[in-house]
């Protein structure tokens, strides 16, 4: 009793490193239990790139593919779209970004999004809204022809995904050129 | 509250058992002999009707979790199953998906008379938030039971409510993912919302334990929100509460078994009926109707994580009443102004649920803000201050006066003879 | 004061109501209510009527539509003996497939009582090709249609009982075609146009015409009797337990109401001390 009490300084030290290394430890046994929910190998395996064949898509078209569970829009626009892209004025735009910048050099009629209202999460519809672009039936958000916001409480342009060309009539999604990398 | 016998044990087993484990004295203290204020009127009945409700919902839900297969391929499937060929399958599930409503019912009837009666002023602050606690883990729970049955509804409110979690700046997505377990909502989303849904409803029960102890340490509140002063302002809760609990429990059953039996899909929704397509998303999205007003309140504001934001603080609020109300008095009864903004709160939140059910459009939209903003100027400017300008009514000098000479309501000065 | 400012709070919300209202409304007809015999809290299928739905669904639906979650064994409660869920399961026009066989092969035979009703196409996408739509599903279809009631009607359907507005829906849906769009409205093409569809285009294109189905009963052979008998069917199918759900919710509720009773008289003896 008189041994332990005549040196604090050492019984305190004593006390934090034992309630520290209690900490790590119990730190240490959530990190299985909390990365656990995050997605399993086999589902990341499932998520790799996928190969589409743009050649049956017609002018005007916008067909929809899944990618990671995930409906990916690939829309082939037609000269009017493109244009209607082109000439909004970047200012005043919720989330300004230029048409040029959301689809890749020298393909300025392919553009692919991901199908995904960036409110809360529902799949907009194509061709349709103000902007005969795309609509979400959930919450009345309204993107362009460049899947850019217009109206209504989404706060950002629909996402890119990941892809790149490899020839003019095929793209890989999931996969990003080394050019200019658009946000997913 | 001194004065009332102890517990006595009669036979040697009992005297035996006390002496180790005085569980029988604590029931005997707690349910038995526990005074209660004489005056509390049907709307105090509401706690034993939600613990009634807990049970019948844990009851059942566990039978039905022996029929019920997590999985996005055969959860739909095996729900139908259930409602066709398990016996009495139809009953059970129809008690389980509408006791989800008629807890929610008691529950809000519950708060609202908390508010009516000033029931969470000091010292029953924790008493109240346990209770916002509760009411948070019921919308939990409630909500990954609803995504169980794996139609459109279902899935889409997971992804709809999952997806609030992306407006926090930064970590968002990320979170997002890590709740999906996968990169859209799917069969691991599933799974770990049917452990959730199972495990929550046990941490409900031990914090109602929690509720209930901090309930027996302050007492209960009555309509007068004075204390009890002598034992002639008390009755033993065992006959005279129990009685009467019991007796609107089995009037609360009756419009229970109403849904169950004649109307069991008026609650819900007949998208839920269509299995889950990730591919379509439904024209409307509609939560069920005890998340309508929180709903609406999140629709209201343009911004995503500002509405996100509302949507919280809509729920957080609740915690801080015992603070934001600064009158002395409790109950309603003896303050004039209070009483009409209660029905008018009262009104809001009703023209919300309303509110969130309609399409977020037009006139809509507007009217959803409107209420909105005085959901929160309630609570932030309208109790504050009513505390310092009201003029309250006299108050009785105990309970059982109050009983000789009921308080008048309404306006005019309130004079206690 | 209360009541000035409620009446301010409803008018706010009813403001915003009427606005959206005629921003929302897109003309499509409320389905027109029919008398079901199943209605109410004595209702009861009429088994003749079922099992002429049945004959419907079998005849014309079927081709396209399957009822995957029901199994022939589930006719019974048409009111068909086993001998006759015997013969309309092995009659059935689509086979199930069963194996491996002896030889590790997949084969088809005739259903039996207790198989699923087997699915009219292979796939979705199969189905999408060949009908420019996914026919859906019958199993719940009666309880996965719906068409909103509004206020004030939503909240009286709860003491009336009010909740066949799905047969209500499938009745106007399979009467609702029209030849010619009204102006104003281009349809997409292949599809057709029914004023009950949200929306008014439809892929299905209209499938009764009087006479197509022979009546054993002598029943009117016309699309609205077909119409009714199909949806009467198919809330059969989606609610097969409805009749025993209803004699049971009377007995409880008798029981509770009289309960309810006793507790109170207890109540009042009990309390009648400290008054």
């Amino acid at each position: 009793m008189t041994v332990i009490s005549a040196d604090p300084t050492r019984r305190d030290f004593l006390f934090i490193a034992t309630g520290a290394v209690g900490a790590v430890g119990a730190a240490a046994a959530l990190v299985p239990l909390i990365a656990q929910m995050n997605p399993d190998a086999s589902t990341i395996a499932a998520g790799a790139p996928i190969e589409i064949d743009l050649g049956p898509i017609a002018e005007g078209q916008v067909i929809k593919v899944f990618w990671r569970g995930k409906p990916i829009f690939i829309s082939h626009r037609t000269k009017k779209e493109i244009e209607a892209a082109r000439s909004v004025q970047l200012a005043s735009l919720p989330d300004p970004e230029a048409d040029d910048k959301r689809v890749k050099k020298g393909h300025d009629q392919w553009l692919v999004l991901i199908g995904i209202c960036t409110h809360l999460g529902c799949i907009p519809i194509a061709h349709q809204g103000n902007y005969d672009g795309y609509f979400c039936p959930c919450h009345g958000s309204q993107y362009d022809t460049s899947g850019r916001i217009r109206q209504g409480p989404a706060p950002k342009n629909l996402p890119l995904p990941p892809y790149k060309f490899l020839s003019d009539s095929k793209i890989r999604i999931g996969e990003e050129d080394a050019s200019p990398a658009a946000h997913a | 509250m001194s004065g009332h016998e102890t517990y006595q044990p009669q036979n040697a087993f009992m005297k035996w058992m006390e002496r180790r484990l005085p569980i029988a004295g604590l029931i005997y203290s707690s349910f038995i002999v526990y005074p209660t204020p004489r005056n509390l009127n049907y709307w105090w009945t509401f706690g034993g009707i939600l613990t009634f409700m807990l049970a019948v919902q844990i009851v059942t839900g566990i039978v039905l979790a022996m029929h019920y297969t997590p999985h996005v391929d055969f959860a739909f499937n095996s729900v139908e199953l259930i409602m066709r060929d398990v016996n009495y399958g139809w009953l059970l599930r129809y008690v389980h998906a509408n006791g989800a409503a008629m807890f929610f019912l008691a529950a809000y009837i519950h708060m609202f008379r908390g508010m009516y009666y000033g029931s969470y002023k000091e010292p029953r602050e924790i008493l109240w938030i346990l209770g916002v606690i509760l009411l948070l883990l019921m919308i939990a729970t409630g909500f990954m039971g609803y995504v169980l049955p794996w139609g459109q509804m279902s899935f889409w409110a997971a992804t709809v409510i999952t997806n609030l979690f992306s407006a926090i700046p930064g970590v968002g997505e990320a979170i997002v993912t890590w709740l999906w377990g996968g990169y859209a909502v799917g069969n691991p989303t599933l799974q770990r919302f049917y452990s959730l849904h199972y495990l929550l409803p046990f941490v409900i029960a031990g914090v109602v334990v929690l509720h209930i102890w901090a309930l027996h340490v302050v007492g209960q509140n009555n309509p007068t929100g004075i204390d009890p002063k002598s034992e002639r302002d008390t009755v033993s809760f065992t006959p005279y509460a129990t009685i009467k609990d019991a007796f609107m429990l089995v009037c609360f059953c009756i419009v229970y078994a109403w849904f169950v039996f004649y109307m069991p899909n008026y609650l819900g929704h007949a998208d839920n009926y269509i299995p889950a397509n990730p591919a379509v998303t439904p024209m409307h999205i509609v939560p069920e109707w005890y998340y309508l007003p929180f709903y609406a309140i999140l629709r209201a504001i343009p911004n995503k994580l500002m509405g996100v934001a509302a949507l919280g603080a809509s729920i957080a609020i609740l915690a801080f009443l015992p603070w934001l109300d600064t009158s002395r008095v409790r109950s309603a009864n003896y303050r004039p102004l209070y009483k009409q903004v209660f029905w008018i709160f009262v009104a809001v939140c009703i023209g919300l649920g309303w509110l969130g059910a309609k399409p977020a459009e037009g006139g809509y939209v507007i009217a959803a803000r409107i209420l909105t903003f005085y959901y929160f100027f309630h609570f932030l400017v309208i109790l504050p201050v009513l505390g310092w300008v009201e003029r309250t009514k006299p108050l009785p000098n105990s309970i059982s006066e109050s009983i000789l000479t009921p308080a008048r309501s309404g306006s005019g000065t309130g004079t206690v003879t | 004061m209360l009541r000035s400012i409620l009446a301010a709070v409803l008018a706010v919300s009813l403001a915003g109501a009427a606005a959206a209202q005629e921003h929302a409304d897109h003309s499509t007809p409320q389905p027109p209510r029919q008398k079901w015999s199943f209605a109410g809290p004595f209702g009861k299928y009429d088994r003749a009527q079922i099992q002429r739905g049945f004959q419907v669904y079998k005849e014309v639906c079927s081709t396209c539509h399957g009822l995957n979650l029901l199994s022939f064994r589930h006719l019974s409660g048409l009111g068909y003996s086993d001998a006759q869920v015997t013969q309309i399961a092995s009659d059935w026009l689509f086979k199930v497939q069963d194996g491996p066989n002896d030889q590790g092969e997949m084969f088809e035979r005739a259903a039996r009582p207790a198989d699923r009703f087997p699915q009219p196409w292979p796939n979705e996408n199969a189905a999408r090709v060949r009908y420019n739509a996914v026919p859906p599903d019958m199993s719940v279809i009666a309880k996965a249609r719906t068409y909103e009631r509004g206020l004030p009607w939503f909240i009286i359907d709860i003491f009336t009982q009010f909740q066949e507005q799905g047969v209500d829906y499938i009745t106007a849906l399979m009467t609702g075609y029209e030849d010619k769009p009204p102006a104003g409205v281009t349809l997409p093409q292949g599809l057709m146009y029914n004023k009950y569809f949200p929306g008014g285009a439809i892929a299905m294109p209209s499938p009764l015409t009087d006479g197509r189905v022979t009546y054993s009963d002598g029943s009117p052979q016309t699309v609205a009797q077909y119409s009714k008998d199909v949806s009467a069917f198919l809330m059969w199918a989606a609610e097969p337990h409805m009749e025993t759900r209803k004699r049971i919710g009377f007995q409880v509720m008798v029981f509770l109401i009289i309960f309810a009773g006793l507790m109170y008289f207890t109540k009042k003896r009990v309390w009648s001390a400290v008054h």
